[in-house]
């Protein structure tokens, strides 16, 4: 064991990898060299060399899509895009090709690949820069969208990630890069995808989150705590497939349903989520359903950003609200 | 001039093309076909005389007008029918129809209508092959509308600097869907775009068959020496609209002019038929091949028709690798 942040946690499983199988190939913006903008492949080219972990030109359509062709003949890409709101550019490649072409080679090729990314807020940058956007991949059918919010859970989700004959939307969450430290295992392990993990047992209310907000929710919880409510905390980890039976056990237990989610609320996975409490588990229902999500707008700039963030108070005072119903 | 069996070789494939797809713009007009087909006709020279230095393990990368790459690189024309007609038995399991043409041991990996999407794949292949040291060589086949778009760039780049085995072959049949090239560029200069990024470039007459073949000659032995790679742009012209079997009277283009300087003057067809009789080929030739050619569309068009159609147990497959199969 060894204490490790989110960064070294993800450096470490694609090290692991890249020294398993020679078949591994990282590349994008700057993850060479310089080990990218948040060092998070640092060293990694120095080890495996500049064939299998370089660089390339700002080009994310041509990285993804060169990606692809490389997928289909038969190597593992693991790609970088600098920050999750610069892949706009790459969506044409993702949404027709990356998801697609499993389907469309009807089972006899597909493009396995991890597509990582940092996203969401935090960091007191607007736009592209702090956007969550999950729900995008995980609308489009041929996508796998997973979330970690621990160092330990990186490592090993990443590691199925990479061993996946799926193609993965790795999606971390920058906010906790370096904010999180923990012991983690040094060896190789894997934590499957689909499956959420139930972080804290409770009676009264289950809270559904993932990636930065777990922490938020964490903080809501200790308040929560005092008053004499017990909360059951699921971290999503994966978007999609999205784990049903863990979800809905809980439901049937607690009575009471809130979604944390850092992107914009209306058709996100705040509404999957309640979705799926109203199909399988109506009748157990005490209170409505109840999102805690981003506003429907761009988010702001960097002195506004904390009227976007969601905020552990707001997190408490839609747990108490829905408690009390 | 090349050899007689090289030529009678040629003849036979852009006569298979010529007759597949007339077939299917008569069964397209008659309403049998369903889906939109592309027609390449009048541009059979450049798919077969590309295709014809091609080894069986390089692969091709396509358009929506596809057809032509297909046959020329020798995939099986019964399977093409079968998924232009939306059967089960097609090359595409009758989910592909005539844009999604997939044929994996002939080398087809991928042809698909988004305008430019394939170019940065097949540079990826190239990637790949060349990272795996296999001397196999990946040709991009796309229209003169491709070079309006990002991804031509950025992949024109990525094969540069990583000096890759790529042919990109630019079909410039001076039409992008309705709009001719002098109206969406300032000059007809496409036989430059190599410049920028010191890549030989070629013009080349795309309806000379044997002209096309000499040309990718030197192009497909230089990407498979490790010399990196060139462009090809083939001047061309389409006989048929944008899409299925008119000439594009229906949407009151002012093409006649235009189609009668190339129709049938320029047939790449009868262009080499003439060079062939001039060299002492016999007319005797010509009959057999040309009926030959038409039985065999004729039980393509049988084995098309009677085939089934895709159940409903398809529509859920392949979509991740264990999707219900």
């Amino acid at each position: 064991m060894k204490i490790m942040n989110m960064v070294n946690a993800i450096n470490q499983a694609i090290d692991l990898k890249l020294e398993e199988d020679p078949d591994i190939v990282v590349f994008g913006e700057d993850v060479g060299v310089e080990g990218g903008v948040f060092r998070v492949t640092e060293n990694l080219q120095k080890k495996h060399g500049a064939r299998r972990v370089f660089d390339t030109p700002l080009a994310e359509s041509a990285i993804v899509g060169s990606a692809v062709g490389m997928a289909v003949a038969g190597l593992k890409p693991v790609i970088e895009m600098q920050f999750s709101g610069f892949v706009y550019p790459a969506m044409n490649q993702i949404i027709s090709h990356v998801a697609r072409i499993r389907n469309r080679s009807r089972g006899r090729y597909g493009a396995p690949m991890v597509i990582r990314m940092p996203y969401g807020g935090g960091i007191n940058a607007l736009e592209h820069h702090s956007e969550s956007m999950e729900a995008l991949f995980a609308h489009t059918p041929g996508l796998k969208v997973v979330i970690p919010s621990t160092p330990g859970d990186a490592k090993g989700l990443l590691i199925s990630a990479i061993e996946s004959e799926d193609p993965i939307i790795f999606m971390e969450p920058k906010r906790l890069y370096r904010a999180i430290k923990q012991e983690v295992s040094e060896d190789k392990y894997s934590i499957p995808i689909g499956q959420a993990k139930v972080l804290s047992h409770g009676s009264d209310l289950t809270v559904v989150a993932y990636g930065a907000l777990i922490r938020e929710v964490q903080r809501a919880m200790v308040k929560a705590k005092d008053m004499g409510i017990s909360v059951e905390l699921i971290d999503l980890r994966t978007i999609y497939p999205i784990d049903k039976t863990t979800v809905i056990e809980s439901i049937k237990k607690t009575g009471r349903l809130v979604v944390v989610t850092e992107g914009p609320g209306s058709f996100g996975v705040g509404a999957e989520l309640i979705t799926i409490a109203n199909e399988e588990a109506f009748l157990h229902l005490e209170a409505p359903p109840k999102r805690v999500s981003g506003f429907d707008t761009i988010v702001p700039l960097p002195k506004g950003e904390h009227h976007y963030i969601i905020s552990p108070d707001k997190i408490l005072f839609e747990i108490e609200k829905t408690v009390k119903y | 001039m090349i050899e007689v069996d090289i030529q009678k070789r040629l003849y036979k494939s852009m006569v298979l093309i010529r007759y597949a797809e007339e077939a299917i713009g008569d069964y397209r007009r008659d309403g049998v076909i369903k889906t939109p087909c592309h027609l390449y006709i009048g541009q059979e020279a450049i798919a077969v005389g590309v295709c014809d230095v091609l080894k069986r393990e390089d692969t091709v990368w396509g358009t929506h007008r596809s057809h032509g790459h297909y046959l020329a690189k020798g995939a099986n024309l019964s399977q093409m029918m079968a998924e232009v007609f939306g059967r089960f038995t097609g090359c595409s399991k009758g989910r592909g129809g005539s844009m999604h043409l997939v044929s994996p041991k002939e080398g087809i990996l991928g042809t698909v209508p988004i305008v430019a999407a394939t170019i940065p794949i097949a540079v990826g292949a190239a990637l790949a092959y060349s990272m795996k040291r296999e001397a196999r060589v990946s040709v991009p086949f796309f229209g003169d509308g491709s070079t309006e778009e990002g991804h031509f760039f950025e992949s024109m780049n990525l094969a540069a600097i990583y000096k890759l085995p790529v042919v990109f072959v630019l079909e410039n049949n001076l039409q992008a869907s309705h709009m001719h090239l002098l109206e969406r560029r300032t000059s007809d200069n496409l036989d430059r775009l190599g410049d920028f990024y010191n890549m030989p470039s070629e013009r080349v007459d795309g309806n000379d068959v044997q002209a096309v073949r000499d040309c990718a000659e030197k192009a497909v032995s230089r990407a498979r020496r490790g010399d990196g790679p060139s462009i090809i742009e083939a001047r061309t012209f389409r006989w048929r609209g944008h899409v299925d079997w008119r000439e594009d009277d229906d949407v009151g283009l002012l093409r006649e002019d235009t189609l009668s300087m190339w129709k049938p003057a320029k047939c790449p067809i009868e262009l080499l038929k003439r060079q062939m009789l001039a060299r002492g080929v016999e007319q005797n030739f010509f009959d057999e091949a040309d009926g030959e050619v038409l039985n065999n569309v004729k039980d393509a068009v049988e084995y098309a028709v009677t085939s089934p159609v895709p159940d409903d147990t398809q529509l859920l497959t392949h979509v991740f690798v264990n999707s219900e199969r």
